[in-house]
């Protein structure tokens, strides 16, 4: 029989619409092995009544014909978005027992389409941080482990806890959610596709914001077709979200046809960066022969201000989480700190001093500080000036190309706490990734291969605006070639 | 730029979060390093550069000015830490 935990989304959702096996079946696999995988700390909270009922109301659709693609899939939703009724805290203290009385839009979409949800997964609090060590729930380990090692790896972060999930097989995918890379990295540190689409594809309507004009959802899963299908499903148009586009939402699937002949790919020569390791760089030249090999045309491209995209970013993120955070006032939602003759604003201090966690408090300090009087100028708009150089970068580019490669992120997974004292030493985890998210553009990371410790690394590729149908049959394409089937070796659990 | 213990006191009230007297010692450097670091933006010539507003090109959508939404006070109140009379409640500001 089929290992039901075992299986890509595409076979999942194959054989249940054959009749292979139930929903009810899969989630019931996936709940037994979340509880077997307790270790990981991947989820927060696991909704096992609720998975039950929905995968019952899943199989209702098999058997009368209105099944979607996602129909019965158990999937993994990252705590930062809002799901009626259940744990939605960004992973922070400062929402303590906060439960929406509304849904996501995207995971509204989801459900609607019969998705499973088997739980919320951890994260770095608020989506600040790129090895999951920021949460108040305490960090995730990655499944994989370096060749011969017994210590923990980082999943990357912030969707460190969905990544960590759909690596080892507790689900069969998830959403994340990328500010700066938060898709992308931890989907290269765990071996999985992770799709970050263009700023305004998905409706932010119900995520709980950490930098308004850089937040977007997207799905990590174990395949691009995955990575396809659920896209489709999270995508479209939202009322609520001024800044959702109103463009039509493609068969992402359907454009998968592997036909990339007459393609132009760019490499900017400004991803070279200084001390990065050999491996990656031979990883990157492997990926250019792949999508050559393929038809492709190679051009060398220059994205000039690609060093200044990650201080724009420190200055742009930071400002707006200052101001998107200043709605945990212990008032509304969430935690309060209360005292005798505790005059209002000490309640507010009190409150969001114990709420925060350290690296939280150091952005809204940073972003309040880069907005305040007498700095706006100097700072943020500064910033905001160069992003517009560095989003005139990439149009430039895309005048030469359709497609960039890079790689997705400067090394493989490090371990626990290797970097966790070392603000800066951790933003550069991110240099590859942000420059697109600045400049809007849509992302995706692709298992390419093995550190010769033994740990996934993986290539991106980087498209136009809604290119998302293009960006992801490129995927496919060096997926095949690349032939990543390596999975962690299981230390968790029982029979580990 | 750099800033002291004075500014940070400064913007921890502005950002109303409390910090202690040795949190802001080491928040100082903390936040130095930090600024430093994105100092590097002022070698970009962006004389005539204008701010980036959007990175899509959308204009604001509008809709009619009428109310849609509302009429549920419990649920808004749900999450509140202390809630009375159908308000939220906060610590006493007026003598």
């Amino acid at each position: 029989m089929t290992d039901l935990t075992k299986m890509t989304l595409s076979a999942a959702r194959d054989g249940l619409q054959g009749g292979d096996f139930t929903s009810a079946e899969i989630t019931e696999a996936h709940l037994s092995a979340i509880a077997d995988a307790s270790d990981l700390n991947a989820f927060i909270e696991v909704t096992s009544d609720q998975a039950m009922d929905m995968a019952a109301k899943a199989d209702a659709m098999i058997k009368d014909g209105s099944a979607k693609a996602m129909t019965g899939i158990p999937i993994a939703i990252k705590d930062l978005y809002c799901t009626k009724g259940v744990h939605s805290q960004s992973a922070s203290h400062i929402l303590d027992g906060f439960k929406p009385e509304y849904e996501s839009t995207v995971t509204s979409n989801l459900w609607a389409d019969g998705a499973v949800m088997l739980g919320k997964t951890n994260q770095d609090e608020f989506a600040m941080g790129s090895s999951n060590e920021n949460s108040y729930y305490g960090p995730v380990k990655n499944p994989w482990r370096a060749d011969g090692e017994t210590k923990d790896y980082v999943p990357g972060g912030s969707s460190g806890g969905s990544a960590a999930a759909v690596a080892a097989n507790i689900s069969i995918a998830a959403t994340g959610t990328d500010t700066g890379g938060s898709i992308r990295q931890p989907a290269s540190f765990a071996g999985l596709v992770g799709l970050k689409p263009t700023y305004g594809r998905c409706s932010r309507w119900g995520m709980i914001a950490f930098a308004s004009s850089l937040d977007q959802a997207g799905p990590l899963t174990r395949s691009v077709r995955d990575a396809a299908i659920m896209m489709e499903s999270m995508a479209g148009y939202d009322p609520k979200d001024s800044t959702s586009t109103n463009v039509p939402v493609p068969n992402y699937e359907a454009a998968l046809s592997g036909d990339i002949r007459g393609l132009k790919v760019g490499i900017p020569k400004e991803y070279r960066v200084d001390g990065m390791p050999g491996e990656i760089e031979k990883l990157w030249s492997q990926g250019i022969d792949w999508l050559k090999s393929a038809g492709a045309q190679i051009v060398d491209i220059s994205l000039p201000h690609t060093k200044y995209a990650l201080p724009t970013y420190y200055i742009v993120a930071p400002a707006e989480c200052s101001s998107n955070l200043a709605r945990y006032d212990g008032v509304k939602y969430g935690l309060r700190v209360t005292g005798d003759n505790l005059s209002l604003d000490d309640m507010y201090k009190k409150t969001r001093a114990a709420g925060f966690g350290d690296e939280v408090k150091r952005r809204i300090l940073i972003g309040t500080y880069v907005l305040s009087a007498g700095y706006y100028d100097a700072y943020y708009l500064k910033a905001q000036r160069v992003r517009t150089l560095i989003a005139g970068d990439f149009k430039a580019a895309y005048e030469k190309c359709d497609v960039i490669l890079t790689p997705t992120a400067p090394s493989a997974a490090f371990a626990l706490g290797d970097k966790v004292s070392d603000p800066l030493a951790m933003y550069l985890n991110d240099v590859f990734t942000v420059p697109a998210s600045l400049a809007g553009l849509p992302g995706i990371s692709i298992p390419a291969g093995l550190s010769a410790e033994g740990l996934p690394l993986g290539l991106q590729l980087l498209g136009q605006a809604f290119g998302e149908s293009e960006l992801l049959n490129v995927a496919s394409v060096l997926e095949s070639a690349a032939g990543f089937t390596q999975k962690p070796a299981k230390w968790w659990g029982e029979n580990s | 730029m750099s800033v002291d213990k004075e500014t940070v006191a400064k913007i921890a009230n502005l950002a109303r979060i409390e910090v202690s007297e040795d949190e802001l010692e080491s928040t100082v450097g903390e936040l130095n390093n930090i600024l430093d670091w994105v100092e590097q933006l002022s070698e970009v010539d962006t004389d005539g550069v204008a701010a980036m507003t959007s990175v899509v090109a959308a204009d604001l959508p509008r809709r009619e000015d009428k109310v849609t939404d509302g009429g549920y006070r419990e649920a808004v109140l749900k999450n509140a830490p202390v809630a009375e009379h159908g308000f939220f409640a906060v610590p006493k500001v007026i003598e």
